[in-house]
């Protein structure tokens, strides 16, 4: 039987690759928003199975508002990028290092 | 009786302000004109007082003329208690004082602060009043300190020169350290009596002789410890070893202050001081012993000096030293009275030597070097005679004043039975045979002998004018004729009355008291006492070894060299204050600036504090990268601490 | 049975991808993982039987946002050459403790769950539910203020991510009314005093 917890746990699984995939990343800014993607993602499945298994709609509803947030700030964030590109003709993340104290 | 006494000590203090402040207004004149009216007002009234006291037999009083305030229960007043003793030291200290204004008329004739000495000489004045007119601990400290400025002010008269500097810094300082022991010997009788009047304190005293101080793990006689501290500030103002090192020092000064500061009245302010507390020394023997056998070493050692000195104020100097040892040795055997006595007559005749050595100086354009003097006797008549006056009653010859005195003084001590008389004994006696030395070794090479002055100076030598030579005759007569009218009355008699107090046991001047048959046979009985001798036997020797063999004293430094430097170090003394003290003063705080200061708080506390914080400041400088990677690292560490936490932690989710 | 079989392949292809997504050399690459990771994950909610979400998943994310993606995946001239560099050597600590992480979380489910049914099954359902109609009931009366501000914040995102961008063209010819407003006299007329040339 599939229980919560296995959902949980796969649902543990993608968040910890996530925010590797944050970390361990040197090349480019659009892996971090990717990553970032990944991890509503994860926190998704997380309200989507509490939501089935406990019978409560709200996980639901709950998971319909972080997509409409989620969207609203890939598309900021794919904007800021661009912006960015624009000025500093690259995205490496090594060279955006202008708050070094 | 009240604004009688106010006069006495505000008039001199009045003629110091105007002359000191208007000095350049009114002129020379002016200025010692308002300062002598001043002191001769003081001088008359102050003679109307003792006669007040002496003659119509009028009772001490006590009076408090302004309280200044009162804490926890402590009154400090200002107030006068006029005694018989207060009565004759005012006398003793406006006449010298008023011989030395009208003496400095000429002397400091051709001196740019002219007006500034006199308004010091009439501050004195004042300082010396204050402190004798006394009812109290703290007025007594006042004038205490007080005298020490103006000494200090006097001595540095000149003050462009640099030993003159030296030496009024030198008489401060060690003034200074007298002082701290005075401090806390007032400090002593205040915890013990709760007071500082010295009615209140007199009354407790007798309670007290057997308190006891806990001092650490001991316990020391509490009025003993007390009394000692205050002598300690006796020693300081007394110059008594090895506090006497500022007053040879203090020759720096003007002949005339000389003679009044350090012969007359500041130096005996501490044996003024050991007789105004006789009440409080009286029970506390430890301090009467301390007391003699100081002023026994002083008396002999610093009149061994006076024989290797060739300037002739110090000659006069040491013999003061010397002298005031002697007045020491009779208030440590309970003799208050003679030592006060002895204190008159040496005012007289120990000022008259100053003013006679100054106008010596003067008449030889400030020479004071004794090798280029003698055979001054056909130049200067008046001055010889009046010296070979004083001389002799400094040796104790018999008639004279200081024959009186001394021998008194001696013959009580004899008889005084407390810890260290006997040593105390040789000293004084052996001391005698040494002044008569040193003063006729001084007088000789003056006065008699071949001229050694140049030829310049010879032709200009003439008397000096009268207002030196006044003041010479005028402390010539007592010198005199003191001894054979007050020694009946002051040492014997009553004239103390309860000024003074000896208990029965010691008191050696009663016992002394009962062969006193008057003058006349005391006089008799000095031809038999083995004192008058010696005083004999030394002026022939000096009359030996400085007229006779002139060559004989150097012949002796060359054999006996070692003692001679010894004693022309003055035993080291001054090289152990000069600079072995203050050299290892200064290497511990060299030693405690390096390691407390440099290295402790400036480098481990202030700049090591600064330090710390930089080299953290440092090290976490390198969180920031600029890297957001990095930052979002930061905070998965911190989130994957923080749920190990939550998950481990004992107890409830 | 059969239910378990799908979870655990769908399981096993939405990790995977998702490891493509962070390991893999080229951005275009990458972000097709992600539309993978996406799309399986939208099958794995329709076993959770929330149809309309899975729908909108693949509908509004994969559909628009990954698009988005691609768009400026591509539009970037990106050096891929540089790219190909790899992990550096801090790697193997970012991997430590993202395991340590892994570990904390399944600590959490399997170990110390405190209260939690981690092993709950699912209640079945009843043959008329609608997922969508239940949803929409939710949506419209307990939380309509919430789906109002969602609304407005979309507003919001389409004229942020416009102004961010928006460049001007030089040259181009428009009126800035402010200034228009802002004119002095001073600046536009300036009386001349001249003779007068003819009488006409």
């Amino acid at each position: 039987m599939i229980t919560l917890g296995h959902y949980l746990t796969l649902s543990a699984l993608l968040f910890v690759i996530a925010i590797a995939g944050i970390f361990l990343n040197r090349k480019n800014v659009i892996l971090l928003l990717m990553c970032v993607e990944l991890l509503l993602l994860a926190v998704n499945f997380n309200f989507i199975a509490f939501s089935r298994y406990l019978d409560d709609p709200t996980g639901q509803v709950f998971v319909f508002f972080i997509l409409t947030v989620a969207a609203a700030e890939a598309a900021i964030g794919l904007a800021i990028l661009v912006v960015l590109f624009r000025a500093r003709r690259s995205i490496n993340v090594q060279e955006l290092d202008v708050l070094k104290g | 009786m009240e604004s009688t006494y106010l006069a006495i000590v505000l008039s001199p203090l009045a003629a110091a302000l105007i002359a000191g402040l208007f000095g350049r207004r009114i002129g020379r004149a002016g200025a010692h004109s308002v300062t002598i009216l001043g002191v001769a007002v003081s001088c008359a009234l102050s003679a109307a007082v003792l006669w007040r006291q002496v003659v119509d037999g009028a009772p001490a009083d006590n009076v408090s003329v302004y309280t200044w305030l009162v804490t926890d229960g402590v009154r400090m007043e200002i107030g006068f208690l006029v005694d018989r003793l207060s009565a004759l030291m005012m006398v003793v200290v406006t006449f010298v004082s008023l011989m030395v204004h009208v003496y400095s008329i000429g002397y400091m004739h051709d001196d740019a602060g002219y007006q500034r000495f006199f308004s010091y000489i009439s501050l004195f004045t004042f300082s010396m009043l204050m402190l004798v007119m006394s009812n109290n601990l703290l007025q007594l400290f006042f004038g205490w300190e007080a005298v020490g400025v103006v000494s200090y002010l006097l001595i540095g008269f000149w003050y462009t020169r640099p030993s003159a500097i030296f030496a009024n810094l030198k008489a401060f300082l060690v003034n200074r350290i007298g002082d701290f022991g005075f401090l806390l010997g007032i400090a002593a009788l205040l915890y013990l009596t709760g007071s500082l009047d010295y009615r209140e304190v007199f009354a407790a005293a007798p309670g007290l002789q057997d308190a006891t101080i806990d001092v650490g793990s001991w316990q020391w006689p509490a009025l003993s410890m007390a009394c000692i501290l205050l002598f300690i500030g006796a020693m300081g103002k007394s110059a008594q070893v090895p506090l006497h090192v500022w007053l040879p020092d203090s020759m720096e000064g003007p002949t005339p202050i000389s003679a009044l500061i350090h012969a007359a009245t500041m130096v005996t302010a501490g044996v003024f001081m050991v007789a105004r507390m006789s009440p409080v020394f009286e029970y506390a023997e430890a301090a009467l012993s301390f007391v003699l056998v100081i002023g026994a070493i002083t008396a002999l050692f610093t009149g061994l000096i006076a024989l290797v000195q060739f300037d002739i104020k110090r000659v006069v100097a040491y013999s003061t030293l010397s002298q005031l040892g002697y007045m020491m040795v009779a208030q440590g055997a309970s003799a208050y009275a003679a030592g006060m006595f002895h204190l008159t007559t040496h005012a007289f005749f120990k000022a008259l030597l100053f003013l006679a050595a100054g106008s010596v100086i003067i008449a030889l354009h400030h020479e004071q070097d004794m090798r280029r003097m003698g055979g001054l006797r056909k130049y200067m008549p008046v001055t010889y005679w009046t010296s070979l006056v004083g001389c002799l009653a400094l040796i104790g010859f018999p008639g004279f004043a200081g024959f009186f005195s001394k021998d008194a003084l001696i013959e009580a001590e004899d008889l005084s039975r407390i810890a260290g008389a006997g040593f105390a004994e040789f000293c004084i006696v052996a001391g005698v045979f040494i002044t008569a030395l040193y003063t006729f070794r001084m007088f000789f090479l003056v006065f008699h002998g071949p001229e050694r002055m140049d030829a310049e100076a010879r032709s200009h030598l003439h008397e000096s004018p009268w207002v030196v030579t006044l003041p010479l005759v005028l402390l010539a007569i007592p010198s005199v004729i003191v001894g054979w009218f007050a020694t009946g009355p002051l040492v014997f008699g009553d004239f103390f009355g309860d000024s003074l107090y000896v208990r029965p046991e010691h008191d050696v001047l009663a016992r002394l008291g009962e062969e006193w048959h008057g003058p006349m046979s005391f006089l008799v009985h000095g031809f038999q006492s083995p004192v008058l001798y010696l005083a004999l036997g030394g002026a022939a020797v000096a009359w030996f070894l400085y007229l006779r063999q002139p060559h004989l004293p150097d012949q002796l430094r060359d054999r006996f060299g070692a003692v001679y430097r010894l004693l022309e170090n003055k035993y080291y003394a001054d090289w152990l204050a000069e600079r072995v003290i203050p050299a290892a003063g200064r290497a511990m705080g060299g030693a405690f600036w390096r390691v407390g200061d440099v290295t402790l708080i400036d480098g481990g506390l202030v700049n090591g504090s600064a330090r710390v914080v930089g080299w953290g400041a440092a090290l976490i400088r390198r969180l920031q990268t600029g890297y957001l990677y990095h930052y979002a690292f930061a905070m998965v560490i911190g989130l994957a601490l923080l749920a190990g936490w939550l998950l481990i932690r004992p107890g409830g989710s | 049975m059969a239910g378990t079989l799908f979870f655990y392949t769908l399981s096993a292809v939405l990790i995977a991808s998702a490891l493509g997504v962070i390991t893999a050399r080229n951005p275009v690459h990458a972000v097709l993982f992600l539309v993978l990771s996406f799309v399986t994950s939208s099958v794995l909610w329709l076993l959770l039987e929330a149809e309309f979400l899975a729908v909108v998943l693949v509908l509004v994310y994969v559909g628009a946002v990954m698009v988005l993606f691609l768009f400026v995946v591509m539009m970037l001239d990106v050096n891929v050459a540089q790219l190909r560099e790899g992990f550096t050597r801090y790697a193997w600590l970012g991997a430590v403790v993202a395991a340590v992480l892994a570990a904390e979380l399944l600590a959490i489910v399997w170990w110390k769950p405190d209260g939690l049914p981690m092993a709950a099954t699912t209640t079945p359902r009843p043959a008329d539910y609608s997922n969508t109609e239940m949803l929409g009931t939710a949506l419209y009366t307990e939380h309509l203020f919430a789906f109002e501000l969602a609304a407005f914040l979309l507003l919001l995102a389409i004229v942020a991510a416009i102004v961010l961008t928006m460049r001007r063209r030089p040259g181009l010819k428009a009126q800035d009314v402010s200034r228009q407003v802002a004119v002095r006299r001073e600046d536009r007329v300036r009386l001349v005093q001249m003779k007068a040339e003819h009488d006409t």
